[in-house]
């Protein structure tokens, strides 16, 4: 194949920045598996030592059992308020529809540790600080924005002539929700949960600001880490989300063909 | 038989019944839209919007005399200021301040007083220690003897604006402003002028890594919007794998590749291009590397998706013209991409002026950024005040990009991925 020489310049360029996203993610795979404790290249020898220290730790299992209640209860709350809000926009024409659906997503872009010093004081006054459902409720404010994202996604374009149909043929508005729009929706509703449960299961600034030692999460855990001093027991931790992040990636990935697919829409 | 064909009269009841038909079920459909939009709005006003109204509230908030001194508070308010107060009020000060020194509530009065000027808080503490039960002649004298800091008018001063319901004590100290004798509005002290320099840092270090991730996304960016999507996909999924990973995995990768042993710095020293390992982490470079590589996916998948929908004709209209690919690419698809530079500018630059891990892993003492600071009041000097101010302002700056962009991008176009 020929290429032009701006085309090989804007290709070199291409793969230069994709190695710049992708290639430092990959780097800690190889040294979470070296037998030696220190960072650098060449290793010593691979072994599995990290990963069975990591194994072992009841810290680390404490940290990541906390993560996974605060991230499980925080998705079902955002999913569902946030399906709910989606949907409820989307048959609204009403005027304020450009500002609420502002002021929905506005979680996304307030720094988070505006986020957290309110809610800091705010649970002081309640009483909720330090402990798992504040941060949890907490969570679930900043992971309903991604819910109402997908979900809108999908609904975009939705032929409304399938619910008349559905209706037109002596089907329930219940029914008709039940069997053609939730499976319209269900890609985007899923792809929403996975998001809102990865932004709670990486969030720190508000776990720091709400929670005492008993609470500790996975995040908190690595930053402590990497402030004392990176262990490859840490890069072990690292590898292993990076892992969850290609699932969740590829599943969110396949959720949206198939949306497009549902919706007739070839990609 | 048609409607339009029938009587007048008839005609119009049908129109009526449509019209009231066609009315009340526009009705369903928004009492439908708010039942359902409505949960997560109350909840998100309980868990989002409450909590940061009362973090702007406390940065204003001046109840500290109040609350530990209350009657001398609305004496001390329709007081007039000159000299000293008259000995009634003194008389209702020395009970209070005896009160609260029983109830050990007067630190966190004294802690007030203290932001007004260093020194306060002892004469207040010492002053509640020892005051007599009965005034050693007049109240006036009893307080001159305690302390002849007392017959100036600096502790009045500050304790008449510590009496006013609200202070804009914080707000301007965020910016480096106070209040003189007079109550007029000036500069502090230059030792004691930092906030500004870290709200420029602030938005210095922003600015720096959106121009970075501008320069980096846009061929990329380019080169995947005109690829067929079969090809384009896959090289997408590469931007968007960070993206799904945590923060702090790319933290410490970054902090990993970068130190003195690190990888990048063996290359360097392989390939002999430096003789020294760089200092490349725990400074200004780290923040800026690891910044542009998180918000990265923010700058290319708004452009992606912008230079998408530009139709590859009018580029080739150009050329057939007789532009040259150059001219085509300057006068044609640069002016109709803009809409995804300023999404994707935007959208980083706002990302990135709330940063606080990444700069507080990978950065030096010079390098925090404001969240910083606001996260240092709350948590460890516990001067929630301060925090509040800084707060507000991070907040206000963060809140006039938002509306920015709501106008020139539009919010529905706040996709991430």
């Amino acid at each position: 194949m020929h290429l032009a020489p701006g085309r090989f310049v804007l290709w070199s360029w291409a793969i230069l920045v994709l190695a710049f996203l992708v290639l430092p993610l990959f780097v800690i795979v190889p040294l979470s598996l070296s037998s030696g404790a220190f960072l650098s290249f060449p290793l010593p020898g691979l072994s599995l030592r990290w990963y069975r220290e990591l194994w072992q730790s009841e810290l680390w299992w404490r940290a990541f059992v906390n993560s996974v209640v605060v991230g499980t209860a925080a998705m079902v709350i955002a999913t569902v308020l946030g399906t709910a809000a989606a949907i409820g926009l989307e048959l609204a024409d009403f005027r304020f529809r450009r500002l609420l659906t502002g002021l929905l997503l506005s979680p996304m872009v307030v720094p988070v540790v505006i986020v957290a010093t309110g809610v800091y004081f705010f649970y002081l006054r309640l009483g909720l600080t330090g402990s798992l459902l504040g941060l949890a409720l907490a969570h679930a404010a900043l992971g309903a924005p991604f819910v109402v994202v997908t979900v809108s996604a999908t609904l975009a374009g939705f032929d409304r002539n399938l619910v008349r149909a559905g209706l037109s043929l002596g089907a329930g508005p219940w029914t008709v929700f039940r069997r053609i729009v939730l499976p319209l929706v269900a890609p985007g509703v899923v792809s929403g949960a996975l998001f809102a449960f990865a932004t709670s299961f990486d969030e720190l600034v508000v776990a720091m600001f709400l929670t005492g030692p008993g609470q500790r999460t996975l995040p908190r855990q690595m930053f402590d880490g990497i402030r004392e001093n990176i262990s490859p027991t840490i890069l072990a931790a690292a590898t292993l989300l990076v892992l969850l992040a290609v699932a969740l990636l590829f599943a969110a990935e396949g959720l949206r063909r198939r949306s497009l697919q549902l919706r007739g829409i070839r990609d | 038989m048609t409607a339009a064909t029938a009587h007048p009269a008839v005609s119009h009841l049908a129109a009526t019944a449509l019209r009231r038909h066609v009315r009340r079920s526009g009705r369903r459909r928004r009492l439908a839209a708010v039942g359902l939009t409505l949960p997560l709005v109350a909840y998100l006003l309980v868990f989002f919007v409450l909590p940061i109204l009362g973090m702007l509230r406390l940065s204003v908030a001046n109840d500290e005399l109040a609350t530990t001194l209350p009657e001398t508070t609305a004496l001390l308010r329709a007081w007039s200021g000159e000299g000293m107060p008259p000995e009634d009020v003194l008389a209702v000060l020395a009970r209070e301040m005896r009160a609260a020194h029983a109830a050990r509530t007067l630190a966190r009065l004294a802690k007030r007083l203290n932001v007004e000027s260093a020194g306060f808080r002892t004469l207040v503490l010492a002053t509640g220690r020892n005051l007599p039960e009965t005034p050693a002649g007049s109240w006036t004298e009893t307080f001159l003897a305690l302390d002849p800091e007392w017959g100036k008018p600096a502790i009045w001063g500050a304790l008449r604006r510590a009496a006013a319901p609200w202070t804009d004590l914080y707000l301007l100290a965020a910016l480096d402003l106070e209040r003189g004798e007079q109550g007029e509005i000036r500069r502090v002290a230059p030792e004691r002028a930092i906030y500004l320099g870290i709200l420029g840092r602030t938005l210095w270090i922003s600015f720096l890594v959106t121009a970075a991730c501008l320069v980096l996304a846009y061929p990329l960016a380019y080169l995947l919007a005109g690829l067929p999507e079969r090809y384009a996909n896959p090289l997408l999924i590469l931007v968007l794998l960070p993206f799904w990973t945590s923060l702090l995995v790319r933290s410490a990768a970054w902090i990993v590749l970068l130190q003195r042993e690190g990888p990048i710095n063996q290359i360097l020293q392989g390939l002999r291009l430096v003789d020294q390992p760089l200092q490349l982490v725990f400074n200004r470079a780290g923040v800026l590397i690891a910044m542009t590589h998180v918000l990265l996916p923010f700058m290319v998948l708004p452009l992606y998706s912008v230079m998408r929908n530009i139709h590859p004709s009018y580029v080739r209209a150009a050329i057939s013209l007789g532009a040259s690919p150059w001219l085509a690419f300057r006068r044609i698809f640069l002016p109709l991409s803009v809409p995804g530079i300023a999404a994707g500018c935007l959208l980083v630059f706002i990302l990135a002026i709330g940063y606080y891990i990444t700069p507080a892993l990978l950065g030096g003492a010079d390098d925090q950024m404001i969240s910083w600071f606001v996260a240092f009041f709350t948590l460890q000097t516990v001067n929630w005040g301060m925090a509040a101010a800084l707060g507000t302002l991070l907040f206000a700056v963060t809140l006039a990009l938002y509306a920015l962009f709501a106008r020139v991008v539009g919010v529905d176009r706040l996709r991430l991925g």
